[in-house]
């Protein structure tokens, strides 16, 4: 064959492929076109995409998709959306709204390296975890906050930072109330507190008062003097733990007459600022 | 028979094509760093890898070589793959929803991956019978496969390992890769097609 004729054949054959393919691909795209409801990237597009799963869905996409097709699902899931989203979901997927109370997370352990006492030195993956598998971490303390810092590295909304001295700190600006740290830490010592709280328990110490004092300076030992101050009836001893109602705490008291007595320190101040989008 | 075993094993592990002729690296560090997407991953890519080499087989065959266009092997080749994976992903949307679940997001990235286009090209270049590249290229794609299932299960234990900062990430994931490749150096020569 000569140049010229090569020429042709090239363009033909490759037209003719191109032509082929191009007609099967819109063929295909008429008949396996499927309708998606343009809802749900609106939906969507409205979510915070931290894929933090605390609406109980794999991420935002699926639970956009369920919050749109099914009516059952309820618009107000989305934890760290909070009240804004949970009212434009509602709006677009006409459902009615129910408030999110705003949360956020707590660390419930003051038990930093100077104050706990360790039992032995840990050298091995550094990870929470992995720690606590190892007769449930080093620290003296079995309930108390391991400080390798599992759940500042699973924080989607990089709202916690490790301190010096082994504990997470909370940015509560940054802080959504998704719980994924809560879900992910071994020992169970985060919380989820409501915005506006005045005084939260700064320990998860389940030990006997002499025990949890021996191993931790700070730990609350079930002594029951701030129960005896608090004049509403918002504090409760279980297991030798002081636990506070909150609802009662915010609603009814201003005082924090608790916090005076408490032998240990246990018992802070929370915190006292209005949450942000209520 | 014994020769189409021969032919599978060789491109699974002794000539497998991420560890030894480094093709689809991208996907292979792209995709490794979760056993779950990996395994996704493998599924995709062997899948389509086998049904893309029939389809280049049949073409080179039955259009290039009557009219003598060897030449155009790979402007086709690009073009056959690049739509039959679009194909592919309207069809298993449409009607295998679960699966498109699964791997559909890993189909459009591997639409002109290195692999997925050597492979069918290599199969050519070798003069292979139609059910030689076929079990070529199902060999090619589980080789990748467990390329990539065991880069992940690397990856994923060395999530909690004290990696020195400056290797952090892909740096230490490329010495990973390196010496799973020396590993798979080991069985080079064991068979020969």
């Amino acid at each position: 064959m000569s140049n010229i004729e090569i020429a042709i054949a090239v363009v033909v054959v490759m037209t003719l492929v191109g032509l082929m393919f191009g007609l099967v691909l819109a063929f295909a795209n008429k008949k396996f076109a499927i309708e998606i409801n343009p809802l749900i990237h609106i939906v969507e597009d409205i979510l915070p995409k931290g894929q933090c799963g605390a609406c109980g869905f794999a991420g935002c996409m699926a639970y956009a998709e369920a919050v749109v097709i099914n009516p059952d699902v309820a618009p107000n899931l989305c934890v760290p959306g909070k009240a804004p989203v949970a009212k434009m979901v509602a709006e677009l997927t006409g459902k009615a709204a129910a408030a999110v109370e705003p949360k956020v997370a707590f660390v419930k352990c003051a038990g930093n390296f100077s104050k706990a006492v360790r039992s032995f030195e840990y050298k091995g993956v550094q990870d929470c975890v992995a720690a606590s598998l190892l007769q449930g971490g080093p620290k003296g303390c079995q309930y108390g906050c391991l400080g390798f810092g599992t759940c500042v590295k699973n924080c989607p909304f990089d709202a916690m930072t490790m301190s010096e001295d082994g504990l997470p700190i909370i940015d509560n600006d940054k802080c959504t109330g998704c719980g994924k740290c809560k879900s992910v830490c071994p020992k169970q010592v985060m919380e989820l507190v409501p915005f506006g709280i005045h005084v939260a328990v700064n320990c998860n110490s389940k030990d006997k008062g002499a025990v949890a004092r021996k191993l931790c300076t700070v730990s609350c030992i079930g002594c029951g003097l701030c129960l005896k101050n608090c004049t509403h009836g918002a504090i409760k001893i279980e297991n030798s733990l002081a636990v506070v109602d909150s609802a009662i705490c915010i609603s009814e008291c201003n005082e924090s007459t608790c916090l005076a007595k408490c032998p240990t320190g246990a018992i802070t101040t929370y915190i006292k600022v209005v949450p942000k989008q209520a | 028979m014994g020769h189409y075993l021969t032919l599978l094993a060789s491109n699974i592990v002794v000539n497998n094509f991420v560890l030894t002729r480094f093709l689809g690296l991208c996907i292979f560090f792209g995709v490794s760093k979760s056993l779950n997407a990996s395994i996704g991953m493998g599924m995709a890519v062997t899948s389509v890898m086998t049904l893309s080499s029939m389809l280049a087989w049949v073409i080179y065959h039955f259009v290039l070589v009557p009219f003598n266009l060897q030449f155009l092997t790979t402007a086709v080749f690009v073009l056959l793959i690049a739509s039959f994976v679009q194909l592919l992903e309207m069809i298993i949307k449409k009607h295998a929803s679960t699966l498109y679940n699964m791997w559909g997001i890993y189909l459009l990235l591997i639409a002109t991956n290195c692999i997925v286009f050597g492979v069918p090209l290599i199969n050519v270049e070798n003069n292979y019978s139609f059910l030689e590249s076929t079990v070529a290229a199902v060999g090619a794609g589980l080789g990748f496969a467990l390329a990539i299932v065991l880069m992940a299960s690397l990856r994923e234990k060395l999530r909690l390992a004290d990696v020195p900062k400056a290797l952090q990430g892909l740096g230490i994931a490329f010495i990973l890769a390196g010496m799973l490749s020396l590993a798979f150096l080991g069985f080079s020569g064991m068979i020969s097609v």
